[in-house]
C-alpha cells in the first residue's frame, strides 16, 4: 500500500497527488511511468511520472478524470492508500548533447512534459516551452513552466487565457523567427503530436513523441501497448513510451486508443453513479 | 495383489455443454473410492520407472501404495518429499508424455492415473490437514527471488524450510507468476495457488509484489542489501507474434496480454474493471497449451465459434492430448495444416476476417517434426472479429539490460549451469528463464535444484 502524502486539485479535471514510494522516487527518471491499481479489484492504469523527490521519497502523478479507476482515484485523500504502485517503467527521455530544445505540451499532458523541461533547463540546455489547453480554466503548471524556461508560451483554443491558437502555431512562428533546434519534445494528445511531428518533419527537426497507449503490466508481458514505428512493431512500455515522431503510426495509433471506448464509457458512467448514491 | 482386472478409472468432470460456460474447474477430482480403485491398479514395480518419467523423481509406486493402505498424510508426504506444488502439478502436468508414459501398465492397456492420483492426495491433504507451516529458525543468510512462478515459489519454499531469511520479488500485483496469469481458473483454480503462496508465508518468506527487478532495483543492488545469493525465475513472458499484415488490428491479442485481462484481472467475472472482448468468432493462432487455454477462455466469454489454427497437422499440436480432448469436446473447431497470412480489418481498424493458406508436411526440420509448407494457389479468407495470437513467449530481457556480466543465449535465455549457475557469481536463474516456454514441472525441478546449489554454496562460503 501507497500513501498520498498530498492532494491538489489543479483544475476541475486534473488532479495532482504525492505519492510515499521512496524505491520508485530514487530511480524515476523524467519520461518513465508507473502503473497503479486504485483498490485490490481495480484495473491497472499507467500515469507518467510528473515529479519525483529522492529525499523525501515521494513520486508526482498528475492524472485527468477520464475514465473508472482515475475517478475513483480523485476519490482518494491525503492520508489514504493506493493499493498497488509500480515503477519506474519506460525507458527515460534521453537529454545528452542536447544545448536548445523545444518542449510542447498539451492539455494533461504537460505535467508530462514538466519533469523532462526541469531537468533540461537544469542542466544548463535553453529550453523553448510551448504548453496549449483547451480554455482558462484547464491551465496547469503554468509557474512551473515558466520558472523553468527560457522561452514560455501559454496558448488557448479559444483566447481566454495567453495567446489564441494552437501549439503548433507558437512552434512554428518560433521556428520562422529563426530558432534552431536540436530536438522538438511533444507530449499530449495524440492529435496533437501528430500535428507538431508533421510541422517538425518539414522543418527537420528532430522530434520526441511520449505514446501512452492501453496497457496491462507495463513490462513487456502483454503487448497490448503495441505501436508501429517506422514500419516496426514496438511495445511502449519496454521500448519506449518516447519514439520518433516522425517514424509513428498515429492513426494506427489513435484507433488502437479507441478499442474499449464503449466499455470504458460504461464503466465511467457506472461509477459515477456509483459516487452520486454515496454522496446522498 | 494388484487389481489387473478394473479398467483405468475416468475423471469426473463437469458436462461439455455446461463448462463451456462457465469457468469452474473442468475436471471435478476423485472421490475416495475411485481414488482406492485407481491406485489398485498399480503393480508397484521394483524397478519404479515412472519415477524415471518424472522430471523431479517423485516416488510414485511408494505414494500409491500409501493410497492403498488409506494412509493418504502418509501418501502426501511422499510426494512432498520431491515435489512443493502437488496440487499444481497433478492439474496441469504432461502426465502422458512423463510418468505415466512408462507405467508398465500402459503396455497393454492404459498406465495408472498417477497425475489424477496426486491431485487426489494434495487436494486431500489440503482440505484436511489444518497444521500451519511453521517458520524454521532463522541461519541468519538472506536470499532473494525473483518472480514467484513454479521455479521461484520452489527455490524460495526450499531454502525457508532450511532457515533462510528469502524475499520474493514480484513484477505484478499478486504472486503466482504463470499459474496466476496464464492458466484459467477452469484448469487451475487460483485459491490453489494462493494456497501455495500463504504456505511460503507461513514458513517465514516475504512476497514483495510491485517490485520490477532490474527497474526498482538492480541485481547488483539486491547484492548490496545483504541478499548473499539471488535465484532469478523471471519466466519468459514475452509475446511473440508473426510479423504479419493487420497484427496491430484493434481486436488482435497476444495469448498473454488475452489470458491475463481474463485470469489475472478477472476479466471473466461481470463487475472487473478491466475490459475484454467478448467476441464472436475468435481465431487463436497456435497449437500449445496456451493456445487451448486461450481459445476455451473465449469460448466461455460467450463466442459462438472459436477456431484453432495451426500450421501442421494435428499428431503435431504440442498441447496435451488432454486438453485438445477437451477443446474439441467443448466445440472448440481444429483448423490443422492452415496459417494466417493477414489479418483484415474494417475503416475503424477493427478485425473481420483472417487470410490464410494450407500447408501439406514437408522433409522433417530441426525439430524432427515435419516441415509445414504452403500449398499453392491454397489463400481463403475467414470471417473473425477477434484474433489471438498464441506462437510462444520469449524471456524478458529486463533483468539482463540491468546486470552486468549475466550471459544470455541469443534467443535471450540466462545461461545456467545443471545447478542454475548463471555467469555471475551466487546468481542462479531457472525455469523458463532458462529454458524457454516449458512446464511448470521442469521449472520446478529447476527451482529445486537451485535451492540445494545456493544453499551449498552460502554454508561453504
Amino acid at each position: 500500500m501507497y500513501k498520498i502524502l498530498k492532494k491538489e486539485v489543479l483544475n476541475p479535471t486534473v488532479t495532482k497527488m504525492v505519492i510515499d514510494a521512496p524505491l520508485i522516487a530514487k530511480k524515476a527518471e523524467p519520461g518513465q511511468f508507473v502503473i497503479l491499481r486504485t483498490d485490490a479489484d481495480g484495473e491497472r492504469i499507467p500515469l507518467t511520472v510528473a515529479d519525483y523527490d529522492r529525499e523525501n521519497g515521494t513520486v508526482t502523478i498528475i492524472f485527468q478524470i477520464v475514465g473508472a479507476t482515475t475517478n475513483q482515484l480523485n476519490t482518494f485523500n491525503e492520508g489514504d492508500y493506493i493499493q498497488d504502485f509500480v515503477g519506474p517503467l519506460g525507458t527515460p527521455t534521453k537529454t545528452e548533447g542536447l544545448k536548445k530544445v523545444a518542449v510542447v505540451g498539451g492539455g494533461v499532458g504537460c505535467a508530462i512534459a514538466y519533469p523532462v523541461t526541469k531537468k533540461l533547463y537544469d542542466m544548463g540546455v535553453e529550453v523553448h516551452s510551448i504548453v496549449g489547453f483547451r480554455n482558462k480554466d484547464l491551465v496547469i503548471l503554468e509557474d512551473e513552466f515558466k520558472s523553468h524556461s527560457n522561452v514560455f508560451k501559454l496558448m488557448t483554443d479559444d483566447g481566454s487565457y495567453g495567446e489564441k491558437g494552437l501549439v503548433t502555431n507558437a512552434l512554428e512562428q518560433l521556428i520562422e523567427e529563426g530558432n534552431t533546434y536540436d530536438e522538438v519534445i511533444t507530449i499530449g494528445p495524440l492529435i496533437m503530436m501528430k500535428f507538431v511531428s508533421l510541422l517538425t518533419k518539414k522543418h527537420d527537426i528532430k522530434t520526441v513523441v511520449s505514446m501512452n497507449p492501453i496497457m496491462i503490466d507495463g513490462t513487456g508481458m502483454c503487448g497490448g501497448c503495441r505501436l508501429t514505428v517506422g514500419g516496426e512493431t514496438k511495445f511502449a512500455c519496454v521500448d519506449g513510451p518516447d519514439f520518433d515522431g516522425h517514424k509513428v503510426d498515429f492513426d494506427e495509433a489513435i484507433k488502437r486508443g479507441q478499442m474499449y471506448k464503449d466499455f470504458e464509457r460504461h464503466a465511467y458512467e457506472e461509477s459515477c453513479n456509483l459516487l452520486n448514491k454515496e454522496v446522498k | 495383489m494388484p487389481n489387473m482386472k478394473i479398467p483405468r478409472t475416468e475423471m469426473p468432470q463437469q458436462d461439455p455443454q455446461v463448462r463451456a460456460k462457465n469457468f469452474l474447474e473442468v475436471a471435478t477430482g476423485y472421490t475416495m473410492q475411485m481414488a482406492l480403485d485407481e491406485a489398485s491398479r498399480c503393480l508397484n514395480c521394483k524397478h519404479k520407472p515412472c519415477v524415471a518419467g518424472c522430471p523431479v523423481n517423485i516416488d510414485i509406486p511408494d505414494f500409491i501404495q500409501k493410497i492403498n493402505e488409506e494412509n493418504l498424510e502418509g501418501a502426501y508426504q511422499v510426494i512432498s518429499e520431491s515435489s512443493s506444488l502437488p496440487a499444481v502439478c497433478g492439474r496441469v502436468c504432461p502426465q502422458e508424455s512423463q510418468c505415466e508414459a512408462k507405467c508398465v501398465r500402459g503396455i497393454k492397456t492404459e498406465p495408472v492415473a498417477i497425475g489424477r492420483l496426486e491431485r487426489f492426495v494434495a487436494d486431500y491433504h489440503n482440505e484436511h490437514n489444518t497444521e500451519k507451516a511453521v517458520k524454521p529458525e532463522s541461519n541468519g543468510h538472506k536470499v532473494a527471488v525473483i518472480g514467484s512462478g513454479p521455479s521461484g515459489l520452489t527455490c524460495a519454499g526450499d531454502l525457508a524450510k532450511k532457515g533462510y531469511e528469502v524475499t520474493i520479488f514480484e513484477a505484478l500485483h499478486t504472486a503466482g507468476g504463470v499459474l496466476q496469469y496464464g492458466i484459467p481458473e477452469f484448469r487451475l483454480p487460483k485459491a490453489i495457488v494462493n494456497k501455495e503462496v500463504d504456505n511460503l508465508k507461513d514458513l517465514g518468506v516475504d512476497v514483495q509484489t510491485n517490485m520490477v527487478i532490474g527497474k526498482v532495483l538492480s541485481i547488483d543492488e539486491l547484492m548490496d542489501m545483504g541478499y548473499e545469493a539471488v535465484f532469478i525465475g523471471s519466466g519468459a513472458g514475452l509475446p511473440r507474434f508473426m510479423n504479419i499484415p493487420g497484427e496491430n488490428l484493434n481486436g488482435v491479442y497476444s495469448a498473454n496480454e488475452f489470458l491475463t485481462r481474463v485470469n489475472l484481472m478477472k476479466a471473466y467475472k461481470g463487475d472487473s474493471p478491466t475490459p475484454i472482448m467478448h467476441a464472436k468468432k475468435v481465431a487463436v493462432v497456435g497449437g500449445g497449451n496456451v493456445a487451448m487455454d486461450a481459445a476455451r477462455s473465449a469460448l466461455r466469454l460467450g463466442a459462438e465459434e472459436v477456431n484453432i489454427i495451426y500450421r501442421r497437422s494435428e499428431n503435431e499440436l504440442p498441447a496435451r492430448a488432454e486438453e485438445v480432448h477437451h477443446a474439441k469436446e467443448e466445440g472448440i473447431i481444429f483448423r490443422t495444416l492452415t496459417n494466417p497470412t493477414e489479418i483484415i480489418g474494417d475503416e475503424n481498424d477493427a478485425v473481420t476476417g483472417i487470410k490464410c493458406v494450407e500447408m501439406e508436411l514437408g522433409e522433417p526440420d530441426a525439430s524432427g517434426r515435419r516441415r509445414p509448407v504452403v500449398k499453392a494457389d491454397s489463400e481463403f479468407t475467414i470471417p473473425m472479429d477477434c484474433v489471438i495470437m498464441s506462437i510462444g513467449t520469449s524471456p524478458n530481457p529486463l533483468i539482463k539490460q540491468t546486470t552486468e556480466g549475466l550471459d544470455t543465449q541469443t534467443w535471450g535465455g540466462i545461461i545456467a549451469d545443471d545447478d542454475g549457475l548463471t555467469s555471475r557469481p551466487f546468481v542462479y536463474a531457472g525455469g523458463d528463464a532458462v529454458t524457454g516456454a516449458a512446464t511448470v514441472i521442469l521449472a520446478m525441478g529447476a527451482g529445486k535444484k537451485a535451492a540445494a546449489a545456493i544453499d551449498e554454496a552460502i554454508q561453504n562460503k
